[in-house]
This record gives C-alpha cells, sequence and structure tokens, in this order.
C-alpha cells in the first residue's frame, strides 16, 4: 500500500476509498477474532484494536519496504494492515503450527522479520524497539523510519519517556504514536497521568501534535508530515491520537461485562463490597460509602464513555465521506465480507497450508 | 473452619491484618478495581492505584517501607517484574547487609505467576528460582487457599522483603479476568482442592521457609510448588494404582529453603522427582540437587520443568509446562 519511500507521494492527498478498504477489513478480521475467542477456540487475553483503525490505517498505510513497527499487545491491526498474510495471522492465533510464529507467540507476541514488525506484551517496550530499529535504519536503510504504537497508559512507563528523549538526543527517525482512549486499564487518564502529554514530550525535545484520531484523513495528512520529517532527516515526531477501544482493554473486561450483563454480574460483585461496608475494623462509615461509590463510579464512567456513541466508531466516520457512493460502498463492503469470510474458512482448516 | 477459593482466602488474610496494622497499604495497577473489598472497608488513603510505573511505585514501596509503612505492592503479572527488579535486586534484598543490620525494607510484592490458560510466554511464569538466587529474598508459593491466606500473614510480619507469588490457575478472579473473560467456553485443568478449600476464621501466619508433607511414601518423593503439588498428587494417586508409594512434599516457600525437609524426603525414598513449573536450568530444581548432594545422601534425581519459552497454543503449553504424564513417566524412569 506505501509508495516508494524515496518518491514523493503523487497526490498528496489522502485516498478515502483505500484508507476505509483497510479499516473495513481489520474491522471485520478482527469481529471473527472476537467470535473464535468467544467459542474458545483462541485462548488466553484478547487485546482488539476495534476504535483504533483509524490511527493504525492513517500511519501504516504509508509505511514502505525497510520501515519497521514496534506494536504493543494489540498488534493485529497493524499486522494486517502492514500487509501480514491475514490467514497466517489467524492460524497463528488459533495456535496452529503453521501460523505466523508456529502458534508460540499468540497474539501478544507477533513477530514478521520480513516487515520488521515487532510486538511486546510489555507495556512501554515498543519505545526501546521502535529506537532501536531505527538505529539500524540509519546505518543501513537511510531514509527508512520506525513507527512505535503505544496507549496513553505506556506514558507513565520509564523505558518509554527513556527512548523519547534517546531518540531526540541521537536524532533518529522514530514516530511514536500513542492511541489515547484516556484509560489504563481499567484506571482513568486522570489519575495516573500528571501534566499533559504534549508538555511532557516537548521537554523531551520531541516534536508533538495532536489530533483527532477518529479521523482518518485527518491521521493520514499529521503521520504524512511526521514520516517526511523523520526520513529527510529532522529527528523523532510524537503523534498524540485521540481514540477509543471499542471493546475496553481486552474482550471480557470486567467493567464493560458488568454494563452489558449487570443482572449476570452485578451480584458477584455487590455482595462482598456490601459485606466490607460492615464488616469491623476499617475506615469510618463515611470514607466506605465513598469507596463503594467510587467503585460504582468505574462503573459510571464505563457507561459514559465515548465509545457507546457510534459516532466515535472510526469507520462510522470514514463511511460518511463515501456514501455519496452508496453502490460502490455496498460492493466493496460486500467483497470484503466475503474476503474475510474466506480468511477465516481457510484458517480453520485443521490439516497446515 | 469455613470454605474459601484462593484469592478470596488472601484478601480475608490481608483485611484481617490491615484491621489490626495501619501501617499496611497497597498499591498497584487496578487496585481499587481488582481490592475493591478492601478499598471499601479501609478507604483510598490505603488502597490505591498506580499508573504503568512499576519501576517507581515498586522502587517507593521498598522505600515506604524502610520509613515504617508495611506496603503491599501489586505487580500485575510475575513477568512484570523484568522492567523494575532493581528495587528488589540491588535495594531491597541488600539493605539489610548494608545497613549492618540495622534497617530493613519490609515489603510484600504481591504477584499473579504461572501458565495453564494460553496467555503466552511474557504472561505465564514462574520465576521463583530467579529471584530466590538473591540472597536476601523470601520467596513464597502457597498451593491451598490455607496456605496462601497463612503466609501472605507471615509475609506482613516478616522484617524483611517477600516476593508472594499467587498462582493465577488457583486464583478464582485472575482465572476469571484473563482466563475465561466471561466465557464458559474454555476449560482449564484447575486443582480443586488448590483453589477452595477449607480456612480457618481466624488467620495465624505460617511460618516461613517450612514445607510440608502433602502425602507419605516410601518409593520415591515428589517435591513442588504452587500447582505443581497438585499434579504430583494426582500422579501419585495413580502411581498407587501401579503398587508405587509416593510421597509429596509442598516446600511451600522457596526462599528460605527447607532443607532439612528435603534431605529428609530424599534419605527416606532415595529418589527425588521435581516438579517445578519454573525454568529447568540454574533453579530451583537444581538447587534441591544440590543440597541433597552436600549431604551425601544417595539419592536419584528425575525433574519434570518447563524447558523453553512458553508456547501460546494450548496443546504446545500442555506439553511445556509440568503435567501428570511427564510426571509419571518421571517415576517410571527413576524407579526402573
Amino acid at each position: 500500500m506505501g509508495a516508494d519511500h524515496s518518491l514523493p507521494d503523487a497526490t498528496g492527498c489522502p485516498d478515502a476509498w483505500s484508507l476505509y478498504a483497510l479499516m473495513k477489513r481489520s474491522r471485520l478480521f478482527e469481529e471473527a477474532v472476537t467470535r473464535l475467542w468467544q467459542d474458545g477456540l483462541i485462548s488466553g487475553e484478547m487485546h482488539l484494536g476495534t476504535g483504533e483503525e483509524a490511527v493504525i490505517a492513517g500511519v501504516v498505510s504509508q509505511l514502505a519496504p525497510g520501515d519497521a513497527m514496534a506494536v504493543d499487545h494489540r498488534g493485529t491491526a497493524a499486522f494486517l494492515i502492514r500487509g501480514v498474510d491475514p490467514v497466517s495471522l489467524l492460524r497463528e492465533m488459533l495456535g496452529r503450527p503453521d501460523g505466523l510464529c508456529a502458534g508460540r507467540g499468540g497474539h501478544m507476541h507477533l513477530f514478521s522479520k520480513d516487515h520488521l514488525a515487532a510486538s511486546s506484551g510489555i507495556v512501554g517496550a515498543e519505545g526501546p524497539t521502535a529506537v532501536g530499529f531505527a538505529l539500524a535504519a540509519r546505518h543501513l536503510r537511510p531514509g527508512a523510519v520506525a513507527v512505535a504504537f503505544f496507549g496513553d497508559g505506556a506514558m507513565n512507563q520509564g523505558m518509554l519517556l527513556e527512548s523519547l528523549n534517546l531518540a531526540a538526543v541521537w536524532n533518529l527517525p522514530v514516530l511514536f504514536v500513542c492511541k489515547d482512549d484516556g484509560w489504563a486499564i481499567t484506571t482513568k487518564a486522570a489519575v495516573s497521568t500528571g501534566g499533559t502529554l504534549g508538555e511532557r514530550v516537548r521537554g523531551l525535545g520531541v516534536s508533538y501534535a495532536e489530533f483527532d484520531g477518529l479521523d482518518v484523513e485527518q491521521v493520514w495528512r499529521t503521520a504524512r508530515d511526521a514520516l517526511e520529517g523523520a526520513r529527510a532527516g529532522r529527528g523523532p515526531a510524537f503523534l498524540h491520537a485521540h481514540c477509543v477501544h471499542l471493546e475496553g482493554h481486552f474482550l471480557g473486561l470486567l467493567l464493560l461485562r458488568t454494563i452489558r450483563h449487570p443482572l449476570r454480574e452485578l451480584p458477584g460483585i455487590v455482595t462482598p463490597l456490601m459485606r466490607s461496608l460492615s464488616r469491623r475494623g476499617g475506615a469510618s462509615s463515611r470514607e466506605r460509602r465513598q469507596g463503594v461509590w467510587s467503585v460504582l463510579g468505574a462503573l459510571r464512567v464505563t457507561l459514559r464513555d465515548p465509545r457507546r456513541r457510534s459516532a466515535n466508531d472510526p469507520l462510522v466516520r470514514a463511511r460518511a465521506a463515501l456514501e455519496s457512493d452508496s453502490a460502490c460502498l455496498k460492493e466493496l463492503d460486500d467483497r470484503l465480507v466475503s474476503e474475510t469470510d474466506a480468511i477465516v474458512v481457510a484458517a480453520l482448516r485443521e490439516e497446515p497450508a | 473452619m469455613t470454605t474459601m477459593s484462593f484469592t478470596q482466602a488472601i484478601d480475608d488474610a490481608l483485611a484481617q491484618a490491615m484491621a489490626s496494622d495501619p501501617r499496611i497499604v497497597v498499591f498497584g495497577e487496578d487496585v481499587p478495581l481488582l481490592r475493591r473489598d478492601l478499598l471499601v472497608r479501609f478507604g483510598p488513603q490505603r488502597v490505591m492505584a498506580t499508573p504503568i510505573s512499576e519501576s517507581a511505585f515498586l522502587g517507593a514501596g521498598v522505600a515506604a517501607a524502610m520509613a515504617g509503612l508495611r506496603p503491599v505492592v501489586e505487580l500485575y503479572m510475575v513477568d512484570f517484574l523484568g522492567v523494575c527488579v532493581d528495587a528488589l535486586l540491588n535495594h531491597a534484598a541488600k539493605l539489610e547487609v548494608f545497613s549492618g543490620g540495622t534497617w530493613t525494607a519490609p515489603v510484600v510484592v504481591r504477584a499473579p505467576c504461572g501458565g495453564g490458560y494460553g496467555d503466552g510466554g511474557q504472561h505465564e511464569q514462574s520465576l521463583w528460582g530467579w529471584l530466590a538466587h538473591i540472597p536476601g529474598l523470601t520467596v513464597v508459593v502457597p498451593s491451598t487457599p490455607a496456605d496462601a491466606g497463612g503466609l501472605m500473614l507471615a509475609a506482613l510480619q516478616h522484617d524483611g522483603p517477600v516476593v508472594f507469588l499467587e498462582h493465577k490457575l488457583l486464583s478464582e478472579s485472575w482465572r476469571e479476568f484473563v482466563g475465561h473473560g466471561g466465557r464458559r467456553s474454555v476449560h482449564y485443568d484447575v486443582p480443586a482442592e488448590g483453589t477452595r478449600g477449607s480456612v480457618p476464621r481466624t488467620w495465624k501466619p505460617l511460618p516461613l521457609g517450612e514445607a510440608v508433607l502433602r502425602r507419605d511414601g516410601a518409593d520415591v518423593t515428589l517435591v513442588s510448588v504452587g500447582v505443581g503439588v497438585h499434579r504430583c498428587l494426582e500422579a501419585a494417586e495413580r502411581a498407587a494404582g501401579d503398587g508405587i508409594s509416593a510421597a509429596v512434599l509442598d516446600l511451600r516457600t522457596v526462599a528460605p529453603l527447607d532443607r532439612a525437609a528435603v534431605r529428609d524426603a530424599a534419605a527416606r525414598t532415595g529418589a527425588l522427582v521435581v516438579v517445578d513449573e519454573d525454568y529447568e536450568g540454574f533453579g530451583l530444581s537444581g538447587e534441591l540437587a544440590a543440597v541433597v548432594m552436600e549431604a551425601g545422601i544417595p539419592a536419584r534425581l528425575a525433574r519434570v520443568c518447563t524447558q523453553t519459552t512458553i508456547p501460546y497454543a494450548r496443546d504446545l503449553e500442555d506439553q511445556t509446562l509440568p503435567n501428570v504424564e511427564r510426571i509419571r513417566a518421571a517415576i517410571a524412569g527413576l524407579l526402573r
């Protein structure tokens, strides 16, 4: 999808149709992953990138051969959009011996040496990895860049902050992309992050841009400028993209489960809480009531989270720009659905490819 | 006596201690949600959320302990100690010696550990061998709710740093949080007696560094901690059907090791199978062999451990972690 990084982009404008197709394909893939996870065919935690599609597509669509990616535990969309074989990805998540990582990695530990794409389940590890990829690029592939993808919670991890500083003082071609949904797992950013990310990043000497990560054209334009600067040797850039995570930190997140199935989930939460309210030995009753209120508050905040409004779904926004040609849009959607169905069928085959 | 699940027992013992000792505070990522019952009972000054900043908050926990608090610092998983182990390796573990015995860091580091539910190599490690290797650290790995609560109380009362490892497969809440996630379509091989059992109504501290014989036997001794203890018990039960009398020793504490119990076990049967979910090389299993050899006790040894990075695929994972079949094969090999 990306142009040769040594030539200027032909039009200088984002292609709304191909960006939408990348996003839709990613969404359909992750919906299929969700069904397989629900059915127990994919094990362990599952961190989806649904809600991040505009950020990933807007950046990754502009990467060229030789560019590297360091992604977090939520790397499926990035790998897919980068061009890693979707059947190989899905077979990896199904634990098949011919999956991308021979069934050893799973979705949190995806690696493709051919694409110079590496994942980590350790929050913040994307920072040093991207810096290292960029260092190698400077020596071996001048003009190539490294991209790090991470969430806002990772911005409190020392190694990521150190990486910003290192990239700045070594003047490396790194794009630090922060997908900010306002949550560090189940803790709101307000109680975990002091100051502003902008002040932090600029303070470390890295150029900073903040924008709406739900608008794929805005992502594309901001990323284009940052990539151009990095390729031209002007140093690292930080892209602060506001987005949502439609399924929270991971599938089956307790807060979301409770909102969606209150009758099933609340009794298990409320009964021990009520006992704690009355047990002898502890805080004052006023503090205890405040404690209950703050626990219920986490549920309230989840209920009001922007992810629940469809206007905050990046796919809905991207479609809106294309709806004037509804026939073409429907044809594209239908084609992408069949492609995804074929991927799932191929992935579920018992024998190796 | 009453019945509790594994994590319920730990939290109950912790609550009992917090009710009588106001110096005990709990903090870590998502602690207000994970320990919401403690938050409601003891208030937000004592049960706190941290940013994803392990180096800062573990280091802070060590120093807070030096300055008079009794912190329980929670890591999301033991694997993430990789990010911040300096606080333990170079600080908490060394303080007592460096200060000529005058200063200690009574901090409890509570971390989920272990695999068996398909989370892959960076989220399922044990690492108690790696930690026990560092002089100055106490490392406990309970295998039942009763021991979990008793060892938590002991950890809180200990005048030095303790790493308390909570096996996710035994924990009803961790299994649900990172394993099931609301699904009923996945099944894990959870040892019934490890995840739920009889506990005292009022907790008393269990002695640190004291193993317990879970099952007596004359032909071979199986030594383990955590989930491994239950795999051993099942293997011993099956071996009895083949006329083999197998003892099962639950170390409970990895550091300090109950050397006397290990020596006695080796001397009694002369055949030791170490079942250790942690990595095989340079760890607990090798340490047990050294203890036996140094005492001049003639004994044959077999090890059933994790030999490689834990793979993600469930079938591969089941073969990589110690399982009952591997233990039975080891017993058969030893007694041939």
